[in-house]
């Protein structure tokens, strides 16, 4: 968390000369120590060009109001997976699996309204009380008086059985969808990933699509029903995808339902934990809970980054970007930037507006899963609170190697018998 | 200052004075009307301050244009329908007052 850094970090990053500082070193959220090097670029050069990096030269974009306009220009920063989608990482030729992330108008556009009414207001307001009675019960079932990782127990099993029931997969192997997520978004040169090279990654998508493949054939020879593989089976703009498509989609799809609510279940435990005071004036008030969910999620900044590719030049900031350059509008810089968030590298559950956080991203490709990932945060409180005043968390975080994924591996905590 | 009336979902109802040139919008959030998120703060960049212009005004206030970033970002939006707007891009005018919107029953 941001206040205790050590002293050496800070110093590192102001010390080290502004050239050379690179926010794509996926070590640096591993470690927890890239705020510093982002508040000194905010300050000091806010729209940043990284001539060397392990993946090629980019435009580091860290202030929130310069990432706004790169969000809602889709028209010059595309998105589009030919040009290098929207990873700072691409994804080797022959082996991109582009889905509507990966996309512009207007297939972008097509692919998206086949899934989105999975999440209207109608089907949420369905899905609350199926929600709501298996978190108590994964509550429930929760040891007393000993330490257990909260990542495994908590996180990732609420939030692989949400993703079982949007894909309508089978219970009992529900587990093969958080592994498959894991795979399709993890740092293949991390020693804790799933894969370990991209034709590994590959071939792991490769039996994903298979096996999704075969549950969506089924699905296709059924009436249309609300669960993801049979919206893409009946969708008109996606019944019919290329192999890689089917694969980018799907992963889209598993990793966008579930590793980031993953990580903001866990990241919010730790925050409050980290801040007693604020924990306290959550257990006071529960109604502060839906404001605290947005603060969390801002907090977290579940997403790293993401990355677009200038269609044309353009001035961003004051700098001339080139057609063709990378952009990386990097969401954990833009949700601390103080110029639009007050105070930002502290933890308020009761913040004045706090929806306005860039965590979802803004323009066409904000995130479809918004209001389901907040309903799963809020009734997740909503419920602890009733259960356990005190969770103790017994030690650090171990993070996630990644520069895309702001990612928890595990959390260990006790709740006391 | 032209009075704009707000309409809950449930029926409720709260009018509030909004200066010239704010937008629809910001009349909501200044004065604290449930029902319009506004998660961008203004930037035709999320859809969450959707609203339903009356029809009697649908002339007064238009329809989003074509291939605009309004109409792209309420194309997307759960509930949209043809007299849908984004209040961030209404500006409030002398014409404007006495405006009637509804609110959508969620702002996705």
């Amino acid at each position: 968390m941001s206040p205790p850094l050590d002293d050496a970090v800070h110093s590192a990053a102001n010390n080290i000369s502004l050239d050379a500082i690179d926010v794509s070193d996926p070590q640096i959220y591993q470690d927890d120590t890239w705020y510093p090097y982002f508040a000194r670029l905010r300050r000091e050069d806010p729209v940043h060009y990284v001539r060397d990096s392990r993946y090629g030269s980019y435009w580091a974009v860290t202030k929130y109001k310069d990432i706004m306009q790169v969000e809602v220009n889709h028209q010059v920063y595309s998105s589009a997976s030919e040009l290098g989608g929207i990873q700072i990482e691409e994804q080797p030729k022959g082996m991109d699996r582009p889905s509507f992330i990966r996309m512009d108008p207007p297939k972008h556009d097509e692919q998206r309204k086949v899934v989105s009414p999975v999440v209207a207001p109608a089907n949420l307001a369905n899905m609350e009380g199926l929600i709501r009675e298996r978190t108590i019960r994964v509550l429930d079932d929760l040891p007393r008086g000993e330490t257990f990782d909260w990542v495994d127990r908590v996180s990732i099993e609420l939030t692989t059985m949400m993703l079982a029931t949007l894909f309508d997969y089978p219970w009992d192997d529900r587990r093969q969808l958080t592994y498959w997520s894991d795979v399709a978004i993890c740092n293949v040169n991390s020693p804790e990933s799933p894969v370990h090279s991209e034709e590994e990654r590959f071939a792991e998508m490769t039996k994903m699509a298979q096996a999704l493949g075969a549950l969506l054939n089924e699905r296709a020879q059924m009436p249309p029903k609300f669960d993801l593989l049979s919206m893409l089976a009946h969708g008109e703009a996606t019944r019919e995808m290329p192999i890689r498509e089917f694969m980018g989609t799907l992963s889209l799809l598993i990793v966008g339902g579930n590793d980031t609510t993953r990580n903001s279940m866990t990241g919010g435990l730790f925050a409050l934990s980290q801040h007693p005071g604020e924990y306290q004036k959550l257990r006071d008030d529960p109604s502060l809970i839906p404001g605290m969910v947005s603060e969390i999620i801002r907090y977290v900044t579940p997403v790293i980054h993401m990355r677009r590719t200038a269609k044309e030049d353009s001035e961003l900031g004051g700098k001339k970007i080139k057609q063709g350059d990378k952009v990386v509008i990097w969401y954990v810089s833009g949700n601390r930037d103080p110029e639009a968030i007050d105070d930002p590298d502290n933890f308020i559950i009761d913040r004045a507006r706090p929806r306005q956080h860039l965590s979802f991203g803004f323009g066409i490709h904000r995130c479809v899963g918004n209001r389901l990932a907040e309903l799963q945060l809020r009734i997740l409180w909503e419920e602890l609170l009733l259960r356990f005043p005190v969770i103790e968390v017994m030690g650090p975080p171990r993070r996630v190697y990644s520069n895309f994924i702001h990612g928890i591996r595990s959390l260990p905590v006790r709740i006391p018998a | 200052m032209p009075k704009i009336t707000y309409i809950e979902h449930t029926g409720r109802e709260h009018q509030a004075e909004v200066p010239l040139d704010l937008s629809v919008m910001r009349g909501a959030v200044d004065n604290n009307i449930p029902g319009i998120d506004a998660d961008c703060g203004g930037e035709c960049a999320c859809a969450t301050c959707h609203v339903y212009v009356d029809d009697a005004w649908l002339a007064t206030t238009g329809t989003p244009v074509p291939g605009s970033q309004e109409a792209s970002m309420l194309s997307f939006a759960a509930l949209a329908q043809p007299n849908s707007r984004l209040s961030c891009q209404i500006k409030v005018t002398e014409a404007l007052d006495g405006l009637i919107v509804r609110l959508p029953e969620g702002q996705h």
